[in-house]
């Protein structure tokens, strides 16, 4: 491919998956991504833009085209640190940061994001000791994220690590609730339901993708 | 009355400091606070990256047993330092009036552990509570040490104006601006104060997130700022202890104390330092000098 060509590909109709933009319209209030009249302004007050992959503005368009495969593994979703800086000054109101977990969601339950990028693994571990304990354990969700991602990492971390030692802000103890079984109860009664809605109940509207 | 106190994973550790100097300050000014008993983590921006709705359920069952807690009084408020548990907490109250769909099978999975909630909770932030409730006038009664000669930066983040303004204007809030003015510090004028510090980028993606800190911290150098007040222990963890890294990153000295708004508000009260949790920081923040005593009385002329 020429350098001038940079990362545009182009996409066949063949190629765009039509029920896309519905799965991520399912969430609350998600319909108002139809109404995205491009005007970029997201992207404009983004302060991650110009390291992403995809702008937002962008990102909302390929959704409704319909590039699935683009937008699920793209940096962009995942450098979204929720500032919701887009959010509050979209002039069509759309939920733009919901937008970005809705796509986060769905590039995990899909096994599609970007592999040993830190940001996915370590919402992974996250998840995973919260659904254990209830709470999470700052010091060893740390620990997993490197091991995880880059162990070498982990001993240039080391000074800070002894710094916030020193001064009784890292703690080795395993923080958990009493009543886990209350909140396994309650997580349980929503397993799989990793969207308001499931993807059997969408209804994929022709002809609404741009 | 007694409000209900939130304190979340990072209050616990890395930001235990905000936990003590807060609890500090309340009692100082006869406030109770009662920490909800056996919380759950709030479900946080992580978390939502996962399953929204257990994510919202995380806040619910939190919700729930702040609703119980108070099933006495007349009102039912949550008090939440961090930010990222303060628009987590909030964030499922919205979605639980607005949203039929979610109000529905969050109930259901309640239900299943015995928990319900009727919506009655309010999500406060203290620097809210501090302004808005207790007010300005009874705290600057207690100033002890007023910050004079202090140059402060008000820093408010992100998640604890947007997507939701509670309680301030959302491009260009003032409460803790008005709460440092009158612990007598001088506020330095720093536009970029509801900027994005990078959040957990900082750490999984350094060269992307630490520039967000580094320009939030290098504003506030150049304006001459000494001390730059948060609210949350993302960002004060973020613009302090990423400082070495930082400065060598961009070759530029950066060594601006990061304090907690609640930290400041002790000092002017004349708390000790190891109370405030003042020790735990890396970079020191300067002891204010003792005010002349106002004598009952006296007519200075």
């Amino acid at each position: 491919m020429n350098k001038w060509q940079g990362w545009r590909k182009i996409r066949y109709e063949s190629e765009l998956n039509p029920e896309f933009s519905s799965e991520i319209a399912s969430i609350p209030g998600g319909d108002k991504l139809f109404s995205c009249i491009q005007c970029g302004t997201c992207s404009g007050m983004c302060p991650l833009s110009h390291y992403m992959d995809f702008t937002p503005r962008q990102i909302i368009a390929m959704i409704r085209a319909g590039l699935k495969g683009d937008v699920l593994s793209s940096y962009t979703t995942w450098l979204c640190a929720s500032c919701y800086s887009c959010t509050v000054e979209c002039p069509k109101e759309i939920k733009i940061t919901e937008v970005m977990y809705a796509a986060k969601r769905l590039a995990i339950h899909e096994g599609v994001y970007p592999k040993r990028f830190p940001i996915p693994v370590l919402a992974g571990e996250f998840f995973k000791a919260v659904e254990r304990s209830g709470r999470s354990s700052e010091s060893w969700l740390l620990v997993w994220l490197y091991l995880k991602t880059n162990p070498l990492k982990m001993l240039g971390q080391a000074g800070l690590g002894l710094k916030l030692w020193l001064r009784g802000r890292l703690s080795l103890k395993k923080e958990s609730i009493k009543h886990k079984d209350e909140l396994h109860r309650i997580l349980k009664a929503l397993e799989k339901e990793y969207m308001v809605k499931r993807k059997e109940d969408l209804t994929p509207v022709e002809g609404r993708a741009a | 009355m007694s409000y209900v106190y939130f304190p979340g994973c990072s209050l616990k550790s890395t930001g235990r400091a905000y936990e003590e100097s807060m609890v500090a300050v309340f009692a100082a000014i006869d406030q109770p606070l009662s920490e909800l008993a056996d919380w759950n983590c709030c479900g946080a921006t992580a978390y939502m990256a996962i399953s929204e709705l257990k994510a919202l359920a995380l806040s619910a069952r939190n919700l729930a047993l702040a609703e119980r807690q108070c099933q006495n009084a007349q009102k039912a408020e949550i008090v939440v330092p961090c930010a990222a548990c303060y628009l987590g907490l909030n964030k499922a109250n919205h979605y639980l009036s607005e949203n039929g769909e979610v109000r529905g099978k969050i109930d259901q999975a309640l239900k299943s552990a015995r928990l319900e909630y009727s919506g009655r909770v309010r999500v406060r932030h203290p620097l809210d509570v501090l302004v808005n409730d207790i007010g300005l006038e009874k705290i600057s009664a207690r100033i002890k040490r007023p910050l004079t000669g202090i140059k402060v930066a008000c820093y408010y983040g992100c998640q604890l104006v947007r997507p939701y303004a509670e309680f301030d204007d959302q491009h260009r809030p003032m409460t803790m601006d008005k709460l440092m003015t009158a612990l007598g510090a001088e506020v330095v004028d720093w536009p970029i104060k509801t900027r994005c510090c990078g959040g957990s980028l900082t750490g999984t993606v350094p060269e992307v997130g630490q520039r967000l800190s580094y320009i939030l911290l290098r504003e506030a150098q150049k304006r001459g700022c000494q001390v730059i007040a948060t609210a949350c222990p993302l960002c004060q963890f973020n613009l302090e202890c990423y400082q070495p890294e930082i400065s060598r990153r961009y070759g530029e000295k950066i060594d601006i104390s990061v304090a907690y708004f609640t930290q400041l508000i002790g000092l002017a009260f004349g708390l000790p330092q190891r109370q405030l949790g003042l020790h735990r920081l890396f970079v020191s923040v300067r002891e204010p000098k003792l005010a002349p005593l106002a004598v009952e009385g006296s007519h200075v002329g």
